[in-house]
């Protein structure tokens, strides 16, 4: 039990099991699923499919924080490839054919390889800091969103397209099945291959990693690659779920719930330890506590703050100092407290 | 020959700079530059619009801007030590909210100042107390603390809530006479005797001494004995405290309190510091380079609106495109003098 509870995941996976407790407590039908039109329904499926873009740029996230980046830009990101696809279809003479769709969903990537390359040339070749390089696309962009659609909120009718973010596959949302299957490729390429190592290598020392040998900077480009053509991903989702792209509003803070769940998750900010199961874990936590609030009954008003009190709880638990501090008042064995500080050395 | 005397020709060859500190000459440049792009903006707009050289344009950039003055002068403290704050958007408009809601009630003008002061200032404190003493990353913990401001906020009230006592009307709507027709608002006074204020405290204090000392390598300042703890602590404080003021004076600026206020301007306040010569590894740059910042900000915005033609949109393009050149401005000098 106690080899259990020092897990890394065991924290974000204790607070997200206690939040679903917690909302079958208060509505005994909240766990169930089922069948309807051949589609699932069910609380869970509306956690999954609400937190799909979340989860998908926090996975992206992971690894630029791994490498001890961050990415501001993935809100501006997302509504830029929304704007970008939208603006297509909206313009393009056959707006509801599948091939209009496709293209559409190819700008978008396009549009996220080409920022992400960006933001990985100011950080990898020019040697800006990650948060100053990504913070000048976050306030461009979304003028630059803006621009595209000119100011206004593209809507869009094709069936195609609406799919991706509300439509059903095998009786799962298809927007659930992307991100499980970018999670996937994402897991495999880093855990299967040296590329995990490599990135962790980057994030505990890049000079050390530059000298043993590794092309830190193309690793470093690749994770903000990787990161932008996710928070594009999402912005297609994002856009399609409501058939149009708003520029000003489309992924707003979306960077911030990104950071979050990485951080809940048992990533740490100073770059080298990820791991992307703790980060889809804690985009879970954080798009279950939305659903707590109405659940409970909560005014929507006060789901800020709601929000702030249990990332600071959860933040504050994580914290070596804190969990020394707790070890010593719960008059905890001598090994515990060494433990801890064994581990504050290594970090 | 005694070891000591070794090493000292040692140590005056090689000053082995920072990578991300600027030395000597370079420690003015990014600063300079600022002024620079700022006259030569002023100069292409008087050359465009006849009207654009009057000194009441350049006294309105004040004018419209007092707020983000002082929010840039909180920053900069925050910056200085290697830190960031995003809550201070919120905070403005927690600011403007309580401002406004108990002045409804009929609250004295006074006591409603006093009390939002030290909510902001408290605020700062909780979140300077958070990162010192738990180890979090500032970046989080006032991501923390802007949503639990931004919160209350919406916990407060949804609607706009005007504002029509006495004192904040008549400040919003006084005016002090210059020489020559021109005039300032209260709120520029009080805006410039802020910066005034945190130029001394920058540069003729032990406090501000630390502030650039922690900048630089926070590791030595501890070892010098210097009091980083405290200083670290106050100065997310004295960004809190400053986030009050800007509130108050947005609330004598827009004699309003709506909970959706102020969205973003935490970015523009990261910005004009930026843009100002203020390195975000701290332990380089000058609060009176924010202020400047925060013109050229400003000037964007009056481009904007003389020309007529442009959108919204493009202050933030332009915005952004300035924050790039002075990043790589800044890079070209820390290589230079590397």
């Amino acid at each position: 039990m106690k080899s259990l509870l020092k897990h890394r995941l065991a924290w974000p996976v204790i607070a997200l099991a206690a939040l679903l407790l917690l909302n079958q407590v208060f509505r005994p039908d909240f766990l169930s699923l089922r069948m309807q039109d051949g589609h699932l329904y069910g609380s869970l499926i509306d956690i999954m499919r609400n937190g799909a873009p979340t989860i998908l740029i926090a996975l992206g996230m992971t690894l630029v924080i791994a490498t001890r980046g961050i990415d501001l830009s993935v809100g501006a990101v997302v509504a830029i490839a929304g704007a970008a696809s939208c603006a297509y279809i909206a313009a393009s003479p056959d707006p509801g054919s599948p091939a209009t769709a496709a293209m559409a969903v190819l700008i978008a990537v396009i549009a996220g390889l080409v920022l992400g390359v960006w933001n990985g040339f100011l950080v990898s070749a020019i040697g800006v800091q990650p948060i100053i390089a990504t913070l000048v696309l976050m306030t461009a962009g979304r003028g630059v969103a803006q621009l595209i659609t000119g100011g206004q909120i593209v809507s869009v009718s094709n069936d195609h397209y609406k799919s991706i973010g509300a439509g059903y596959l095998f009786t799962l949302p298809i927007s659930i099945l992307i991100t499980a299957a970018v999670f996937a490729l994402a897991a495999v390429l880093t855990r299967r291959t040296a590329l995990g190592t490599l990135i962790e290598a980057v994030g505990i020392n890049p000079v050390a990693s530059r000298l043993a040998g590794l092309r830190s900077r193309n690793i470093i480009w690749i994770v903000y690659i990787f990161s932008a053509v996710c928070a594009a991903m999402a912005g297609l989702m994002i856009s399609s779920n409501v058939t149009a792209a708003d520029a000003n509003n489309a992924g707003l803070y979306i960077e911030m719930d990104a950071i979050l769940a990485v951080v809940i998750g048992g990533t740490s900010l100073a770059g080298g330890r990820y791991t992307l199961v703790g980060t889809v874990v804690g985009a879970f936590i954080i798009q279950t506590l939305t659903t707590t609030v109405y659940t409970l009954g909560i005014p929507p008003e006060v789901t800020l703050v709601f929000k702030a009190l249990v990332v600071i709880t959860v933040c504050l638990l994580q914290a070596p100092k804190a969990r020394n501090l707790l070890s010593r008042l719960n008059a905890a064995s001598k090994p515990a407290a060494e433990e801890a500080a064994k581990e504050k050395v290594a970090i | 020959m005694s070891p000591l005397s070794t090493l000292t020709p040692l140590t005056v060859k090689k000053p082995s700079p920072a990578r991300n500190r600027l030395h000597g000459g370079a420690r003015y440049a990014p600063t300079l530059a600022t002024v620079g792009l700022f006259t030569a903006m002023f100069a292409v707009g008087a050359g465009m619009y006849p009207s654009f050289l009057s000194g009441q344009v350049f006294l309105n950039l004040f004018i419209d801007n007092t707020f983000l003055i002082v929010l840039a002068v909180g920053m900069t403290f925050v910056i200085l030590t290697g830190g960031i704050d995003l809550s201070v958007g919120a905070v403005v408009a927690l600011s403007m909210m309580v401002s406004a809601t108990l002045l409804q009630q009929g609250w004295n003008p006074g006591a409603v100042i006093v009390l939002v002061l030290l909510i902001g200032g408290g605020l700062g404190l909780l979140m300077g107390l958070i990162i010192q003493y738990f180890d979090i990353q500032p970046f989080i913990v006032t991501l923390a603390g802007m949503f639990l401001a931004r919160g209350l906020c919406y916990v407060i009230s949804l609607d706009s809530i005007p504002v029509n006592e006495p004192f904040f009307t008549g400040m919003a709507q006084a005016q002090i006479p210059l020489p020559g027709d021109l005039f300032v608002s209260p709120g520029v006074l009080l805006a410039l005797g802020i910066v005034a204020v945190a130029f001394f405290i920058l540069h003729h204090t032990r406090f501000g001494r630390t502030i650039y000392a922690i900048g630089g390598n926070e590791h030595s300042a501890m070892l010098m004995g210097l009091p980083v703890k405290t200083t670290k602590i106050l100065v997310y404080a004295l960004s809190g405290l400053c986030s009050a003021i800007a509130g108050i004076l947005f609330s004598f600026y827009s004699l309003s309190g709506y909970s959706l206020a102020a969205q973003g301007m935490e970015l523009d306040a990261i910005a004009a510091v930026v843009i100002g010569g203020t390195l975000l590894t701290g332990g380089t740059g000058y609060v009176l380079g924010s202020v400047v910042g925060v013109l050229v900000l400003g000037i964007v915005q009056t481009f904007i609106a003389y020309d007529g033609t442009l959108s919204s949109w493009w202050t933030k393009i332009v915005i952004g495109g300035l924050l790039l050149v002075f990043i790589l401005l800044q890079r070209l000098f820390a290589r230079k003098a590397a």
